[in-house]
């Protein structure tokens, strides 16, 4: 029976449930709802299993298959242990958000057709805008509204290609498509916008580090990764992407290293890390599209890791710049071993979920023979140890001491990131259950002696890199100009010039135009100077008032 | 205090480059291996990673100096 209701619903009544049920008890939707959702999850069977008419279509509301299912499985793992992170500190509604918001993503990953697609792809726009405002913030507002415009853009980008290829080829399909016309190229900009691909990856560090903590770790989950998904569905095999991931990778290294507020640099390395798994859809063999699935799995959880530890670190010192935190790991030690632990997965280090899931994209690589590819993310790898797995830890829990010595995680917050912890090793140790899951047959084996000592060697060097060269890090009070410099400097300019100009032309204009009329009524009119004051003022409510009568009236008039 | 510090990132720094001298001595009974020809001999992934790393940390810093600005840089023009 429970295979007959959509997943997403689930998490989305639960969602509900959060938002209106007072005095404690919406946590029961906190907890309840995951579970339920998990359950439903693995109770659909492959194939189609729900439909329902829409105008002239059959909306296939359920489609199964092992990828989607592993994608949903893990957005359903998220809101339960996220929900278990952050039920003491954040509002309930941001909670509420935040579910309707993997709500969404569950709805992608099971939805059979574009149409339902495009549904769910909107749900999570407007929830996860939501959650930004959530940070409470004038900056999170801001950002907000620069990340709505964004996804809002990206969302008609997608509907004018979903639009072109119903009407092009009558089929409402999820099927792997070729980019090849504007419509195809229209969709794969619109999936793209929010895989935060270039030449638009700039509103993911920005809006994702204003949200509030708990926020950031919604938002750290769900978004690029229904993409990813989207992509391996609609467009695996196209060698753009192969491009346009390897140019994500080394963005998300460069920038990071530029950077000095902690969640943005973990936002940037959503970048790098989304870039593995662009180019793994890129090559689009099974081992590769193996390789991106296994990877988002097992990316979520450690990025969700480090934004939890991180997370911690926000609330006890409400401090999150490199240079003012430091010597964090005396207080917190706890806070400290977890976010090592996902530093050590992001950085794929061997016995963690990282090493066994990231280099089977490596390895997709090599059997395609593409070796410029292979060794672009060998570098890569060194270079996220770089950014992420030694820069985040050193400088939040070690480097100098800030004189900060905040408590540790409560047990809510310990038990979450725990978890992750588990299934980091987990994934990393005993990887083969998880193999079975995943979308294709595989005889990848992660441990070779001889593959291990090349990442030891490879990780381990580039520690020392990053140690001597310190004093050419040194964290900066700054920024880094990104694409987003267009609309938020370039874009601002010119529409304020343009407006200044307009409304000088507009001044003069109907200046010209009054005294042209009133010249023109002089000889009529007695008294044709009438002074401003005579003219009685209308209040906005009275304009209103008659505009609505009006039309009320036109619109009677009209059916009568 | 500042003495204690200096012995224990003394010590952080000798175990830190025993590790790295192991991970090159060990190839002598496991062989580092990598999927190409071009990238068989000894000590490549040590050499690879930190060339990389140190090559992506210049341009970081080089780029820097262009992209660079204060923090409050949109602030003070429209937000």
């Amino acid at each position: 029976m429970i295979e007959l209701i959509p997943p997403g619903l689930i998490l989305l009544c639960a969602a509900l449930w959060i938002a209106v049920v007072p005095n404690h008890w919406h946590r029961l939707g906190l907890f309840i709802g995951p579970i339920l959702t998990l359950m439903a999850i693995w109770s659909v069977p492959d194939g189609v299993s729900l439909t329902a008419p829409f105008l002239d279509y059959e909306l296939q509301l359920i489609e199964a298959s092992p990828e989607r299912r592993l994608f949903a499985t893990i957005f359903a793992i998220m809101a339960g242990v996220g929900a278990l992170y952050a039920f003491k500190h954040a509002r309930r509604l941001e909670l509420a958000c935040g579910f309707a918001y993997a709500s969404g993503a569950i709805g992608v990953s099971f939805s059979g057709d574009l149409i339902t697609l495009f549904l769910f792809w909107e749900l999570m726009a407007l929830f996860s805008t939501l959650v930004v405002w959530f940070g409470g913030t004038p900056g999170a507002r801001a950002a907000g509204i620069r990340y709505a415009i964004v996804h809002l853009l990206g969302g008609v980008i997608l509907k004018v290609g979903i639009e072109g290829v119903v009407v092009h080829t009558g089929s409402i399909d999820i099927q792997a498509l070729q980019a090849y016309n504007f419509d195809t190229y229209m969709m794969l900009a619109g999936i793209l916008i929010n895989a935060a691909a270039p030449p638009v990856s700039a509103w993911l560090s920005d809006a994702y580090p204003e949200a509030s903590p708990s926020g950031s770790l919604f938002l750290s989950a769900f978004t690029t990764k229904t993409a990813v998904l989207a992509l391996i569905l609609l467009f695996p095999g196209t060698p753009l992407l192969v491009y346009l991931g390897v140019f994500m990778i080394m963005y998300g290294i460069i920038w990071a290293l530029l950077e000095n507020n902690v969640r943005r640099i973990l936002a940037f390395s959503i970048v790098n890390q989304v870039g593995f798994m662009v180019v793994a859809v890129g090559i689009g063999t099974p081992m590769a599209l193996n390789g991106a699935t296994a990877h988002a799995f097992a990316h979520i959880i450690y990025k969700a890791l480090l934004f939890m530890s991180a997370g911690v670190v926000i609330y006890h010192t409400g401090k999150e710049k490199c240079n003012e935190l430091g010597g964090l790991y005396r207080t917190m030690p706890l806070t400290a071993f977890c976010g090592i632990v996902g530093a050590l997965a992001i950085s794929s280090f061997p016995l963690t979920s990282g090493f066994t899931t990231k280099t089977m994209i490596s390895e997709a690589a090599a059997m395609q023979n593409l070796v410029w590819v292979w060794y672009v993310l060998a570098a890569a790898s060194a270079g996220v140890f770089l950014h992420a797995g030694i820069k985040f830890p050193w400088y939040v829990f070690f480097q100098k001491d800030s004189g900060l010595r905040p408590k540790d995680a409560p047990w809510n917050m310990a038990a979450a990131m725990l978890i992750f912890v588990g299934l980091c090793f987990g994934i990393g140790i005993y990887p083969e259950p998880f193999y079975q899951l995943l979308p294709y047959p595989t005889e990848f084996s992660a441990y070779k002696p001889g593959k291990v000592v090349f990442y030891l060697q490879l990780l381990l060097f580039s520690g020392l890199a990053f140690f001597l060269l310190l004093p050419l890090m040194k964290r900066t009070n700054t920024l880094t100009l990104d694409t987003d410099w267009f609309w938020r400097r370039l874009g601002a300019k010119v529409s304020e010039q343009a407006t200044q100009l307009i409304s000088k032309g507009y001044g003069k204009a109907s200046n010209s135009v009054s005294a042209g009329i009133s010249a023109a009524l002089k000889p009529i009119l007695p008294s044709s100077e009438p002074s401003k004051d005579s003219v009685p003022a209308w209040s906005i409510g009275t304009t209103a008032l008659w505009i609505s009568t009006l039309l009320s009236a036109y619109v009677l008039i009209y059916y009568w | 205090m500042t003495q204690d510090k200096e012995i224990s990132v003394r010590k952080a720094w000798i175990t830190f480059l025993v590790l790295l001298a192991l991970t090159l001595l060990v190839e002598f009974a496991i062989k580092a291996k990598t999927p190409f020809e071009s990238s068989q001999w000894r000590g490549f992934g040590a050499v690879f990673g930190f060339l990389a790393c140190a090559a992506m940390v210049l341009t970081a810093k080089l780029l820097g100096y262009v992209l660079k600005r204060p923090e409050s840089y949109y602030e003070d023009s429209n937000d």
